[in-house]
Order: C-alpha cells, then sequence, then structure tokens
C-alpha cells in the first residue's frame, strides 16, 4: 500500500477537498441540483481513502486544464 | 382517431410450443400444392382461402376481409415423425449431457442440486455457478439418482446425435427430453413455463400466412411461388410420402431416410445456410431464401427495411463546381426539379399564382392538387381545367421546384453538423448538382465522381428552421477552431497574388469586364493614369468602411518590420475599403480579412465578399493567365551541380559516421544504442540535405514562377514538393527508418551485405523531373506503399472511434448554466469544455461566453494554447 500522502502529493493528482455539510447545501441549492446528478467517485478510489471521505460525501476537485487554466469539477462518492 | 398508448414493460422469449401452433392454426395443411388449373386455391393447400387472401376479388375464409384489409392467418402441419429445429440444437445437445438417459433427472448429487435449488428460490444464480452447474454435469458418468451408467452423448453436425455408437432418432431426443423435471431446468436457466424443452423438437410446423410468402403473377401469366412455400411444398410431399410407407408398412431402414430427408427440408426451411447442410436450391440453382435469410444480414429485415429507412422528397446525384453561383446556391438540374415537388397552401394572395402552375403545360408545373380532405389528385391534361376551377383557400398544390426554394444538401460520411447545410435551389440545365466550390471544404467534397444527397423541405417550420440555422453563410467559421472553414482556396489565393501584386493595372475595358462578375455597376476612379490597378479592382469588393492591417503570408519576419514600406509587400493595408498595401494571399481569404468581415460585417457581407472574390479573381487569373509546365521545375546546371555537391557532401559525411561508429569512437545518445545513434545522425544530415537542396533550387526560381507563385502564396504545393520535383526526392522511409527490408541485412540483392550507405538504404538523390534511377524508384514505391497502406488503415481505425464517441456523447447538451448534462439530467461537465467558451464566437485573443454570447476581456482568459486551425485537410 502507497502511503496515502504520497498519493496526494504526486504531480498529476489533482486537489480533491470534501464539501463540508453547509457548504454542500448551499451549492446544491443554488444551482438547483440533486446529489443524484453529480458524477460518482469509488468509495474504493485511493484519493478517497486518503482524504478518508465516506460514501455521500461531495468531493470538490481542483484540475489543471488547457482550456481554461484551472477548472472545478464536483463527485459523489459511491 | 383515438389512440390507446402502451408502454412495453417488458418482452419475454419463449419456445412455441405444439399446442399454441395448433390453437392458432386455422387450417390443417395437408395438399403440397397451391392452385388449381383455373387458379384458384386449392382447399387444404398452402394457398388456402383460411390462410388469407392475396388474390383481389376473394374472401379471406377466416376474417371474411378483403385483399389488403386481411391480415392473413397461420395454419399448420402435422408432421408424422418429430424433427429437430435448428435453432435449438445447442440446447438440446447441452440439455442431454447434463441430464440421465433413462430418469432425466440432472446429473447432479442430491445435496448439490438442494444448495443451487435454494439461490433459485431466493435470487438467481450468478454467471459462475451457472457454468459450473453445467460443466459439473457433463462429467457425471453415472447418474447419481438412478445410478444408470451414462453413455458419451455425441452430435455430428449439424443434426444428427450419437450415443456412444448408436444413433439417436428425434423422437428418442424428444422422449428425453419430455422426462427432464422442471424444476430440474430451472437450475440450467430454462424456464420450464415458457420453453419446455421437448417443444425443441417439432410435432407440427406452423405455416406462416399467405401474405407472408405471395405469389407472383408473371406478364405471361405464369405463377411463380415464394421461396418459403416452394420449401412448404418439399415438407408436405415428404411428410406424405413417409406417411404413406409407414401405413404400407415398409422396412425401418427406408422409413429412416425419408425420416431424415424431411429433417433435411425442415432444418433447411428454418436456415438455408446451415454449414454442413448442402443449401436447398431452385430449379434455377440459386439457393432459397428461407426465414433465416430474410431477417440476416445487410440485405436482411433488420438492416435493411427497419435501420435502413428511405424518404421522400430527396435527390442524389454527381456533383460539380460552379464558381458562379452563390455559395448559398446549389445548382438542381432542371429533371430534378420537375421531380421534387414543394406544398403550397392556398390563400387568397397566392390564389392566381398556384392556378397557373396548374395551368402551365411545362415547367413551372404543380404535380399535385391536395383537397382539405385529404385526398390527392395528380394533375394531367385532362383534369386541369377542372383542378383550376375547383382550386379554393385550403387546398395544398405540390409545384415542382423552382429558383429560391430552400432545401438541404448534405454528403455521407456526415461526420459533422456542416456535413449537412441550407441552400438556395438555382435550377440549372445539366444532370449534375451544381456546388460552389469553396464549399467543397466542409462537405469535403471534390468533383472526382462524388454524389451528394438533396432534401426539399415540405413545411414552413422546416424552411425558416433551416434558414435560420443551417444557411451555408452562417457556418463560414468553423465551430472547431473558430477561424474560417468556407475560404477562398487553391486558385483563388493564386489569383489574389495575380490581381494584387505590384504593377499590375488593367485597362477600362477589362477593368469593367471584371467588376460586372462582382455586380458592381459603378466604376472606380482610374488610379494608374487612364488605367486601373489590381489593388484598386479588388477593393471593389470589400465593404467601405472597413479598415485592416496585417501581415501576410509573404511576410519574411524581417527583424525590424518596415510596415507599409515592406520591400516585398507583404503588409496589408486596408483603409476606408481600399486596399492600400500588400498582396492578398492565404491570410486574406482565408484568415483575418474574411474573420472580420464575418464577425464585423456580418455572414451576409463575408458571403457577398466570398461570392463576388471567386468570381473576380478566376476572372483575373483567366485574364492574365497562370499554367505550370515541366520546365518551371528546371534548374540550371550551376544549381544542379551545387546540388549535386551537397549530396556529394552528405554521403562522405555519413561515410565518415559509418568510420568512427565502426572503430568504436561514437558516443552514444543517452538511452539510444550505438547503432540508433547512428541512424539518428544519419538521418538528420540527410533530412538537412533534403532541405537545403530545396531552398537552394527555390532561390534559384524566378519570383515569376508559377508553382513557387503557389507554394508562397499558399494556394497549393509547398517548399517540400518544389525540393522534390526539382531538386531531390530524399531518404526513402518504411515504418520510420532507412530502407532495410526483404533481404539479410541488405535493402535489395546487388548490395553488399551490412552496407549502411546513403544510396543502399534508400536515399534518392535524383529528382522527379530528372527521373529516378531502378533502385530509387523502387525504394520510392515501398515508402509510397506504406503511406498508401497507413492511410486506409487510419482513415477506417479512426472513422470507427469517431462512431463511437459520437454514439456516446450524442444526447448530451450544454445547459443555460453551462453545464453538460445527458438525457437523464445528470452532469457531465460542470462548464461546457472546463472553460465555458464557444470557440466559433472567438475572434483572435478575446474570449465569447457560450451562452450569454458577452466578450470577456482578454485578461479574464488564461493564455489558451488552442490550435489556431491544425491541419484539416488530412
Amino acid at each position: 500500500m502507497l502511503d496515502s500522502n504520497v498519493i496526494l502529493e504526486h504531480i498529476l493528482v489533482p486537489k480533491h477537498e470534501i464539501l463540508s455539510k453547509t457548504q454542500v447545501e448551499k451549492f446544491l441549492k443554488e444551482n438547483k441540483l440533486e446529489e443524484s446528478q453529480f458524477p460518482g467517485i469509488s468509495e474504493e478510489d485511493p484519493v478517497i481513502k486518503a482524504i478518508k471521505a465516506k460514501k455521500g460525501d461531495l468531493i470538490k476537485i481542483t484540475r489543471d486544464s488547457i482550456t481554461a487554466g484551472e477548472s472545478v469539477y464536483y463527485r459523489i462518492v459511491y | 382517431m383515438e389512440t390507446i398508448t402502451k408502454k412495453v414493460a417488458s418482452v419475454e422469449f419463449g419456445i412455441l410450443n405444439p399446442e399454441i401452433i395448433r390453437k392458432m392454426s386455422q387450417i390443417r395443411i395437408v395438399i403440397p400444392d397451391t392452385y388449381d388449373e383455373d387458379g384458384y386455391p386449392i382447399e387444404g393447400g398452402l394457398m388456402d382461402l383460411h390462410l388469407g387472401v392475396i388474390d383481389p376479388g376473394l374472401r379471406c375464409k377466416s376474417c371474411g376481409a378483403r385483399m389488403v384489409s386481411c391480415p392473413g392467418h397461420f395454419g399448420h402441419i402435422e408432421l408424422v415423425r418429430p424433427v429437430l429445429h435448428v435453432g435449438y440444437i445447442k440446447m438440446i445437445y447441452s440439455l442431454l449431457k447434463t441430464t440421465c438417459s433413462s430418469c432425466g433427472r440432472l446429473l447432479l448429487p442430491p445435496n448439490k442440486l438442494q444448495t443451487y435449488k435454494k439461490i433459485i428460490t431466493e435470487g438467481e444464480l450468478t454467471d459462475d455457478q451457472e457454468i459450473d452447474i453445467i460443466a459439473k454435469a457433463k462429467k457425471a458418468g453415472k447418474c447419481p439418482h438412478c445410478d444408470k451408467k451414462q453413455e458419451k452423448i455425441k452430435l455430428v453436425k449439424p443434426i444428427t446425435f450419437y450415443e456412444g455408437e448408436k444413433r439417436l432418432l428425434p423422437s428418442d431426443i424428444r422422449r428425453r427430453m419430455e422426462l427432464i423435471p422442471d424444476k430440474d431446468l430451472a437450475l440450467l436457466g430454462i424456464d420450464p413455463k415458457k420453453a419446455r424443452p421437448e417443444w425443441g423438437v417439432l410435432t407440427a410446423l406452423p405455416v406462416p400466412p399467405a401474405t407472408t410468402r405471395p405469389s407472383i403473377t408473371l406478364e405471361t401469366g405464369e405463377r411463380s411461388e415464394d421461396d418459403l412455400t416452394h420449401k412448404l411444398v418439399d415438407i408436405l410431399r415428404i411428410n406424405q410420402r413417409l406417411r404413406d410407407n409407414i401405413s404400407a408398412g415398409a422396412p425401418q431402414l427406408i422409413i429412416e431416410d425419408l425420416w431424415d430427408l424431411l429433417q433435411y427440408h425442415v432444418t433447411t426451411y428454418f436456415n438455408n445456410e446451415v454449414s454442413g447442410i448442402p443449401p436447398a436450391r431452385h430449379r434455377s440453382g440459386r439457393p432459397l431464401k428461407t426465414l433465416a435469410q430474410r431477417l440476416k444480414g445487410k440485405e436482411g429485415r433488420f438492416r435493411y427495411n427497419l435501420s435502413g429507412k428511405r424518404v421522400n422528397f430527396s435527390a442524389r446525384t454527381v456533383i460539380s463546381p460552379d464558381p458562379n453561383i452563390s455559395i448559398n446556391e446549389v445548382g438542381v438540374p432542371k429533371p430534378i426539379a420537375k421531380e421534387l415537388t414543394v406544398p403550397e397552401k392556398t390563400t387568397t394572395w397566392n390564389m392566381d399564382r398556384l392556378k397557373q402552375y396548374i395551368r402551365n403545360t411545362e415547367y413551372p408545373m404543380a404535380n399535385y392538387v391536395i383537397r382539405p380532405d385529404g385526398r390527392r389528385k395528380k394533375v394531367t391534361e385532362l383534369n386541369r381545367e377542372e383542378l383550376i376551377e375547383e382550386l379554393e383557400v385550403g387546398f395544398v398544390v405540390e409545384r415542382q421546384l423552382k429558383n429560391g426554394d430552400i432545401v438541404l444538401f448534405n454528403r455521407q460520411p456526415s461526420l459533422h453538423r456542416i456535413s449537412m447545410m441550407c441552400h438556395i435551389v438555382k435550377v440549372l440545365p445539366g444532370k449534375t448538382f451544381r456546388l460552389h466550390p469553396t464549399v467543397c471544404k466542409p462537405y469535403n467534397a471534390d468533383f472526382d465522381g462524388d454524389e451528394m444527397n438533396l432534401h426539399v423541405l415540405q413545411t414552413e417550420e422546416a424552411k425558416a428552421e433551416a434558414l435560420a440555422l443551417m444557411l451555408v453563410q452562417d457556418q463560414i467559421i468553423s465551430p472547431r477552431f473558430g477561424s474560417p472553414i468556407i475560404k477562398g482556396d487553391e486558385d483563388l489565393v493564386s489569383g489574389g497574388f495575380l490581381l494584387t501584386r505590384k504593377g499590375v493595372a488593367f485597362s477600362k475595358q477589362i477593368a469593367e469586364k471584371m467588376l460586372i462578375k462582382a455586380d458592381i455597376k459603378k466604376m472606380p476612379k482610374p488610379d494608374q493614369g487612364d488605367k486601373y490597378s489590381g489593388k484598386l479592382l479588388f477593393s471593389a469588393l470589400l465593404p467601405p468602411s472597413l479598415n485592416l492591417e496585417y501581415k501576410s503570408k509573404l511576410c519574411q519576419n524581417c527583424k525590424e518590420c518596415k510596415k507599409a514600406k515592406c520591400p516585398h509587400d507583404a503588409y496589408v493595408k486596408i483603409k476606408k475599403g481600399k486596399l492600400v498595401n500588400g498582396i492578398i494571399d492565404k491570410v486574406s481569404l482565408q484568415g483575418i480579412l474574411l474573420d472580420t468581415l464575418f464577425r464585423e460585417y456580418g455572414p451576409e457581407e463575408a458571403r457577398k465578399f466570398l461570392d463576388n472574390a471567386t468570381r473576380v479573381l478566376l476572372a483575373t487569373t483567366m485574364h492574365i493567365g497562370f499554367s505550370v509546365s515541366v520546365e518551371d521545375t528546371m534548374i540550371t546546371k550551376e544549381t544542379h551541380a551545387e546540388i549535386e555537391y551537397m549530396i556529394n557532401d552528405a554521403r562522405q559525411r555519413t561515410n565518415e559516421l559509418i568510420k568512427e561508429y565502426e572503430e568504436g569512437k561514437m558516443k552514444h545518445i543517452p538511452g539510444k544504442t550505438m547503432k540508433e545513434t547512428l541512424e539518428d545522425k544519419i538521418m538528420a544530415i540527410l533530412g538537412e540535405t533534403r532541405m537545403n537542396a530545396g531552398n537552394t533550387a527555390a532561390e534559384h526560381f524566378d519570383i515569376a514562377n508559377p508553382i513557387m507563385i503557389m507554394s508562397r502564396v499558399g494556394a497549393r504545393g509547398s517548399i517540400l514538393n518544389v525540393t522534390q520535383m526539382s531538386a531531390t526526392v530524399g531518404q526513402q522511409a518504411v515504418r520510420g527508418r532507412r530502407i532495410l527490408r526483404g533481404y539479410r541485412h541488405k535493402s535489395l540483392p546487388q548490395f553488399k551485405e551490412g552496407n549502411i550507405g546513403i544510396e543502399a538504404r534508400g536515399f534518392v538523390s535524383s529528382s522527379l523531373r530528372d527521373g529516378l534511377i531502378p533502385t530509387e524508384y523502387f525504394f520510392h514505391a515501398m515508402g509510397g506503399r506504406e503511406a498508401l497502406v497507413d492511410k486506409g488503415i487510419r482513415t477506417a481505425k479512426s472513422g470507427y472511434m469517431q462512431r463511437r464517441l459520437i454514439n456516446a456523447l450524442q444526447d448530451l447538451v450544454v445547459q443555460k448554466d453551462e453545464t453538460v448534462r445527458d438525457s437523464a439530467n445528470n452532469i457531465v461537465q460542470f462548464k461546457y469544455g472546463e472553460d465555458g467558451i464557444d470557440p466559433m464566437k472567438c475572434h483572435g485573443d478575446s474570449a465569447v461566453r457560450l451562452q450569454t454570447g458577452v466578450y470577456l476581456e482578454d485578461k479574464d482568459r488564461d493564455e489558451t494554447t488552442a490550435d489556431e486551425e491544425g491541419d484539416y485537410d488530412d
């Protein structure tokens, strides 16, 4: 098993954050979204394990992007 | 009409059981014949009136309806002896092997059966478990329930079974299948309620309705039966013979022979392409098209009839170019215009016009008149006056296609949204669709025999929508790159150069002749004495308020740009719609100028520019004259010698490298072997040599050399093409390496093994004009073939990938909030393209918000690497 910190520090792994309950609520309300509409991410995903996210958590992923410089993506742990 | 809508909840498949076959049968068929001498269907025959009617005037004996309204009804044949159904051979084979020959139980020990049964009552078996059951049962040598020894079952393809040495007759097999208890079948993945295995051995054969296999009457009055009917006749005949022989007490051997024959006929009735069985043939020797053949393959019911829909109001023919029509137009041949129609609803305003169409006896005619009750009447010589008389508001007149009608034009493969665009009809003589040469690009069309499809829009809504969304002039900018895709290319670019280069001037007469092509009737004031400069004529094509400055393709990238005083005339300056400076070339006709016209002045203005530029520039080319001959590739003796010297020098340097390598003095590049290093270095030398030779040749050419003009200006060809024609063809490669194949350590027999000199490994030092020596020619062919094969493979592969991608992405929609969602409203991207920018609306460095259409400040946008155009042609 790789050390979780090693994974998170890797250059190809984008920044993953767990959104707090209030953040999630606000985000869903502002964008009129439901949790079921989000793309999923496995509970078994190494990064998800490393940041200790649980089933149902909404993960905010900030990636480098060729077109936009930086792009934000959201996935829900299943 | 009231309609009942219901949703399909599920679909079930099972085996048709003989009881149902008999129940749904209207009549038992016994006579192997169809019609009697009078042409009347024989009762009890294959065209019995209970099976539905296919002759006009007769009534169905089952439902009483007449020809078209009777849907047809099934009959059946009672088979004297059971026969196997080819489609279930696999299932029967598996069941024979997994069940006991005497008690019919599944060959698994009782405890195992119990555990599996428990799983089944609670849920479903996994795939692995199912495979496991079958594999274990097949291995059992003895029945765990009745201790009977199990003989090995053999399937002699395609339809005979043996148990040990003994033949298993279909009746034996049926008995065996009957023995298998329902509860054991469930473990084998068979639902006994819907598919008892013995139903796979037929005792009764359904006879499809007469409507499924209509007989046709030939011109001679002779009747010709459908292939299925022929097959059913065969089955009935053998069935009867078998019955007669059995009742006459014929020997078992003869009965079995006939039985096998019946089996053959029933098998080929279902599928006439079973491997191992000779296909049943028609008298003419043509194999019969039986049930499976009706459904299978490209010409089968699925691909041909269900997936392959054909449309009305469409036409297809060869395309050819016409630079004199507008890019928005499509030239439609008159014969096609006469066939295609546009429906026009009669109002008080168009009544007279529509009446005129009906009255006309030639070209703009009306083909049909449709009354409000839906009755459609063809306009003929006889009823013309009558139709005019009764024409009222609300009637629809289908008139022939005429100039200005709106159509869709399409070329396959339709990979793009711009593979199908809206055009305006222009009826022309001839037999081909005429297309403006600049719209070849989006369709990827050329005129070497390409055909295209045309669809006539039938409703006002469709017309409005197509005109608003799909009109050619609105597609000038590619949604992929944000730069023009419909643009002046090839000859137009050459024409631009010829017209706008310095010192070109025309007399008033010629200038008028050229400008009238662009429909310009007011002559500008002559600027060269009483003559008109080319730049002045070109300016007439531009909107009067246009101001623009940019560097053209001819720009030499001087250290310090002298702008308007550019010695190469490569600095284009347009002031108040006048071309003051610079030569019009690729950059103008394909890039900045066209782009600016489209964005600042709108699609209409850009279209006008393209239409007019095409005409004027082609007129210029024709007036001045522009041609290429072999002579234009000629270089002087001195230049030739210079190039030869360069190649000799390269040879020498290569030999030195080889020597260095052989002596082991070479230093290898990190990550490469010594040999690879040597190859790299040699390739570099040869590549460099070709480049230098090419440049030397290019420098030598006159500025007016047409080949050089074309490549410099960006019309066609590159410096590489010039090099290959005039200087040297250069290194040929297979798999990205210098050539080495076919022989051991050498490329062709005459070379010494291990010779790695330049000639021995595919360097072609001759030019195409000089001609290649045989070895060079062969190397060139090798490289050429690889390129050709690769191209074929690449297009096939990328085409398939593209299809898969489009299938996966076709339902995705960019929503108002700039998210990309699928049809179930699931989010795929939180912002379209991660930046929410519409490339089609972007111009230069400024980005445009997709949905709002708002320009972003340059600083809001990160430096992007989006490639301006890429290589679209390849």
